[in-house]
């Protein structure tokens, strides 16, 4: 029965979805305020139905229901609760209801959000989204129905792949998909600016929190999903230039350079197309990621079981999608008029510089995602395009973005002087450069690459600085404490999301250039010594958990003859699927994380063990964190937070007179 | 005008591949052998381990090389195409038992049926990695001289069988 | 007298714990074999690398390469054979050859591209902008309407 509901909560949320996408819109275009006003209850409405379907699927989880089929394909009576309700993301039917729950999610905030928008544009805003949703409303009900029954029930379920039974299972897909999905407002804002032919600065004004919000998660969910892969697999990697973790990773860059982007279309009005493109581009590549983790295109570890019929329709929907606002852009786009005119050497030149890297950067991992798709399509053979690659074409491109990333904000808008940024910039240049060269043989060991990693960390910082120091001497306010707060939130949030790009790199930096790892023969009592560390192995025990079975080895670790911790690495059979799985030991650590990980038992009752010591590795996912967290802070500044009180739609003056000679 | 449309273009040109894309296989590896020497190989007997099969000894004829395991799921599946092959007495089907054990294959010929004249055993898999196996069963065509002209990856349907390797070996026959 | 015995000849082993053996024989092989293993595909697997994959294929191969570099093969031998037999498919690294030129030319191809259209961009931007330029009849205009503007309410 509970299932029935959920089915039919879907079918419902279609047909108030083919409303959301059709009134409003037809409305907005045509000045019919009840046509319009549509929009917002019908956003709501499928919040609502969508919420109750997950609901259903949720309680049939729950509830143990293996007459579901999607259920019995990805749950087991023994499996725990909390994993039982993470499989309803577990595979690709319920994965696409909680895309679809999350666009609701996203629907009805906008709804809520957006009292301050004209009325045309929000209709325009929810019309595109309820479009979207269609879409994916319509793949469920047509050929991936999570409600399908399973006729007769069966008597236990398949089990939830033991990789994903796991705490990252219940947060980085939703985390991940927040991402995604978020992009669809920016990408929304973005047709209904086109469509009503409204673009100006305030629309880059508004729009500027849902972007920054959906980078915010989107920054969390990919950063979540290399921690995740790191410790789960086993072999101490986080980062494999994989087809999905470059389907991820694609539209953050995208969104990373529309973040910059619209911070030139909002203060000067300039480049407003190319930041609708960026828009378009940044969903589009969310969308191409559901499409490549699907249709069984590219070969993947992280595909969910691929069936291209699925892949056709994803195919479909994307070409019409994209397709339709990519012709869209074409015939609007001309019309818009230029915002103000700036210099080559200026802080719009630079964002523009820095757009124009991360595009070439997000081109190129597609290039090397899609190329041996092109070469064998063209029957051109097979060839495999992986790490190798993606590192020797990557870092070229950010180099150069991260060092305009010290140059940029001291730049003024309009126009610059290169002397002069030269002449403020000199102490930073110096320190980072004289640090660069030498810090490595303090550490250990000096290689080119080292040495470049922290110099650009070491760069960013100390141009921060250097703008800070400017700022504060320019500052009104008696007080130092005084004048720091005044400082808009805004800039606190580039300062910590740049700073969260600093820490990354010193973590990758050290990572790369320092790790050790040893492969032993370890009998018990045996010890080994790695970073500093000894690591004891002192036996094996056999431990029961629920669905599985485990030999959980025992090391004790010390450093200098005293103890520091104790680590347990297991090697777990999963009863059901009968898969083997290796769960590492990590010890992590501020400046380091030890790593344990058993091979095989093998004769007289030594076992194989890998050891690690990583320095520094969990800056690389803090670092994330503090660029999220400086989106955060960005998203909280005052004049949002102003915008978002006010009832009436507020449309500044210039912005209206700009729409006056643009239409 | 011109150059906004420089991305709607672009995108058509990424779809098309996509889905020509979906009809392809990104796990199928072709071999970079079809056309080259058959890599030798001279090893023992699944029957009589004394003696030796060598690819040499088949100069002279077209034949196949079908690699197999008593392990090996897809060989099940296979296996009544090749044993109506070896009735038909159209092309000698020689057996390679990759990576198995001998009682296990003795058996597994004995309960399945044996079409190959002589079965040589590949145990390390060392031949298999010569002749590019990633997994069984595969089939290889190799001509009079000694040249692998056309490798089945999977296993061996009815249809490709009379498609296209029955002709292509009766062409090499005729040669 | 004989348990002094034993405990002189235990006292070593307590006293100093044994280290572990490294895994392999041969380390420097084997230091050899990660660096080419880790640029190698196994290709059995969803994409791994011959260095990470515990599938049975995989570790054919590896003794394959191990035993290659016992004999003294160099990388490049090595890496020609598996491709006689597998071809290009089991690099992660493409080769540079007819067919790869887009690929591996592809990123500096669009920095440029970009970087060309930027300048183009904005020196159109500077001459449609320049274009605008006030008769004197206007600049008056502009005088009066902004002596006005300071009256209105």
């Amino acid at each position: 029965m509970i299932p029935e509901i959920g089915h039919y909560a879907l079918i419902l949320a279609l047909c108030v979805a083919v409303v959301q996408g059709s009134l409003p819109i037809y409305g907005a275009a045509v000045g019919n305020s009840m046509l319009m006003a549509v929009a917002k209850p019908a956003a709501r409405g499928q919040f609502l139905l969508v919420l109750l379907a997950f609901c259903c699927l949720g309680y049939a989880f729950a509830d143990k229901d293996f007459s579901v089929l999607y259920v019995a394909a990805t749950s087991n009576s023994q499996l725990p609760l909390h994993y039982r309700l993470a499989a309803i993301w577990g595979a690709h039917e319920g994965s696409l209801l909680l895309w679809m729950f999350i666009l609701s999610i996203w629907m009805v905030a906008v709804s809520f959000f957006s009292t301050h928008l004209p009325e045309a544009m929000r209709a325009r805003i929810l019309g595109v989204m309820g479009l979207v949703s269609v879409g994916f409303l319509l793949f469920m009900l047509t050929v991936s129905n999570p409600f399908e029954r399973l006729i007769p029930a069966a008597i236990d379920g398949r089990d939830l792949n033991p990789l994903l039974q796991d705490p990252g299972m219940v947060i980085h897909p939703p985390m991940l998909y927040m991402g995604y999905v978020g992009f669809s407002v920016a990408f929304s804002f973005a047709i209904a600016a086109l469509l009503g032919g409204t673009l100006d600065a305030a629309w880059a004004r508004w729009s500027r929190p849902w972007t920054t919000v959906a980078w915010c998660f989107m920054t969390v969910g990919v950063a979540m999903g290399s921690g995740w892969a790191y410790y789960e697999l086993g072999w101490g990697g986080w980062w494999f230039w994989d087809p999905v973790e470059n389907a991820s990773f694609m539209p953050w860059l995208a969104g990373t350079a529309l973040l910059h982007s619209l911070a030139v279309t909002d203060k000067r009005g300039g480049f407003k197309a190319w930041s609708v493109l960026l828009a378009i581009m940044a969903f589009s590549l969310s969308l191409l990621g559901t499409f490549l983790v699907r249709s069984g295109v590219l070969t993947s570890v992280h595909a969910f079981a691929t069936d291209p019929k699925r892949g056709l329709f994803i195919l479909v929907f994307l070409a019409v999608v994209i397709g339709g606002s990519l012709v869209l852009y074409a015939w609007r786009a001309p019309r818009v008029g230029l915002g103000g005119g700036f210099a080559i050497i200026s802080r719009e030149g630079m964002l523009l510089a820095n757009n124009v890297l991360l595009v070439a950067a997000l081109g190129s991992v597609l290039l090397g995602t899609l190329y041996p798709l092109f070469l064998d399509a063209l029957d051109l053979g097979k060839i495999s395009v992986g790490p190798p690659y993606f590192d020797t074409v990557f870092l070229p491109l950010m180099t150069p973005a991260i060092f305009l990333m010290g140059v940029g904000p001291l730049a003024q808008w309009k126009k610059a002087s290169l002397p002069s940024l030269a002449l403020r910039l000199r102490w930073a240049f110096a320190v980072s450069m004289a640090t660069a060269m030498t810090l490595p043989f303090a550490l250990g060991q000096w290689t080119p690459l080292i040495s470049l990693g922290l110099l650009l960390a070491i760069w960013i910082l100390t141009t921060i600085l250097v703008d800070l120091r400017e700022r504060l001497v320019q500052a009104e306010g008696s007080s130092l404490g005084g004048r720091l707060a005044a400082m808009p939130r805004a800039y606190w949030g580039m300062v910590l999301a740049h700073c969260g790009v600093a820490l990354f790199i010193v973590g990758v930096t050290m990572v790369k250039g320092f790790e050790v790892e040893q492969d032993l023969r370890m009998n018990v009592g045996e010890t080994a010594t790695i970073g500093g560390y000894t690591f004891r192995f002192d036996g094996m025990q056999e431990v029961k958990g629920p669905n599985y079975m485990a030999s959980r080895g025992t090391f004790h670790v010390s450093q200098d003859g005293r103890e520091v911790t104790v680590m347990y690495p297991e090697k777990r059979r999963y009863f059901v699927q009968n898969q083997t799985m290796t769960e590492a030991a990590i010890s992590p650590g501020f400046t380091r994380d030890l790593y344990v990980s058993l091979g095989e038992q093998l004769e007289g009752g030594a076992w194989s063990v890998r050891l690690y010591h990583k320095p520094f590795i969990d800056w690389i996912w803090g670092g994330c964190l503090v660029m999220a967290l400086g989106g955060v802070l960005a998203v909280s500044d005052r004049r949002y937070r102003l915008a978002w009180r006010r009832k009436e739609a507020v449309v500044p003056a210039a912005a209206q007179m700009a729409r006056q000679t643009v239409s | 005008m011109n150059r906004f449309l420089i991305p709607f273009g672009l995108f058509v040109v990424v779809v098309g591949f996509l889905a020509v894309g979906l009809t392809l296989n990104p796990r199928e590896l072709p071999s970079p052998l079809v056309g080259k020497p058959a890599p030798d190989f001279s090893l023992p007997q699944l029957h009589e381990p004394a003696k030796v099969i060598s690819s040499n000894d088949l100069k002279g004829k077209v034949w196949l090389l079908n690699f197999w395991a008593s392990w090996c799921g897809g060989c099940k599946e296979e296996h009544p195409v090749l044993i109506h092959l070896a009735q038909s007495g159209a092309v000698p089907i020689y057996g390679m038992d990759y990576k198995d054990q001998r009682q296990e294959a003795l058996t597994w010929l004995r309960e399945w049926g044996n079409p190959y004249p002589v079965v040589a055993v590949d145990e390390s898999g060392r031949i298999g990695i010569n002749y590019g196996v990633y997994g069984v069963p595969e089939t290889y065509v190799i001509d009079k001289a000694g040249v692998i002209r056309y490798k089945q990856i999977g296993p061996l349907r009815e249809d490709i069988l009379q498609g296209k390797i029955l002709p292509l070996v009766r062409e090499l026959q005729n040669q | 007298m004989s348990w002094l015995l034993v405990i002189i000849l235990l006292v070593p082993s307590l006293v100093a714990a044994e280290e572990a053996r490294p895994l392999a024989d041969n380390p420097q092989v084997e230091a050899r074999l990660k660096n080419l293993a880790v640029e190698l595909r196994c290709l059995v697997c969803q994409n791994q690398t011959l260095a990470d994959s515990h599938a049975p294929l995989a570790e054919d191969l590896r003794r394959e390469v191990r035993e290659m570099i016992s004999k003294d093969m160099s990388d490049k031998e090595i890496i020609d054979f598996l491709v006689q037999r597998y071809g290009d498919f089991v690099l992660y690294r493409p080769p540079w050859k007819a067919s790869t030129t887009l690929l591996w030319l592809g990123p500096f191809l669009l920095l440029i591209a970009g970087a060309t259209g930027l300048v183009f961009a904005l020196r159109r931007r500077q001459k449609k902008l320049a274009d605008v330029t006030l008769s004197d009849e206007e600049h008056n205009r502009v005088a009066q309407l902004l002596s006005e503007g300071t009256n209105r309410p």
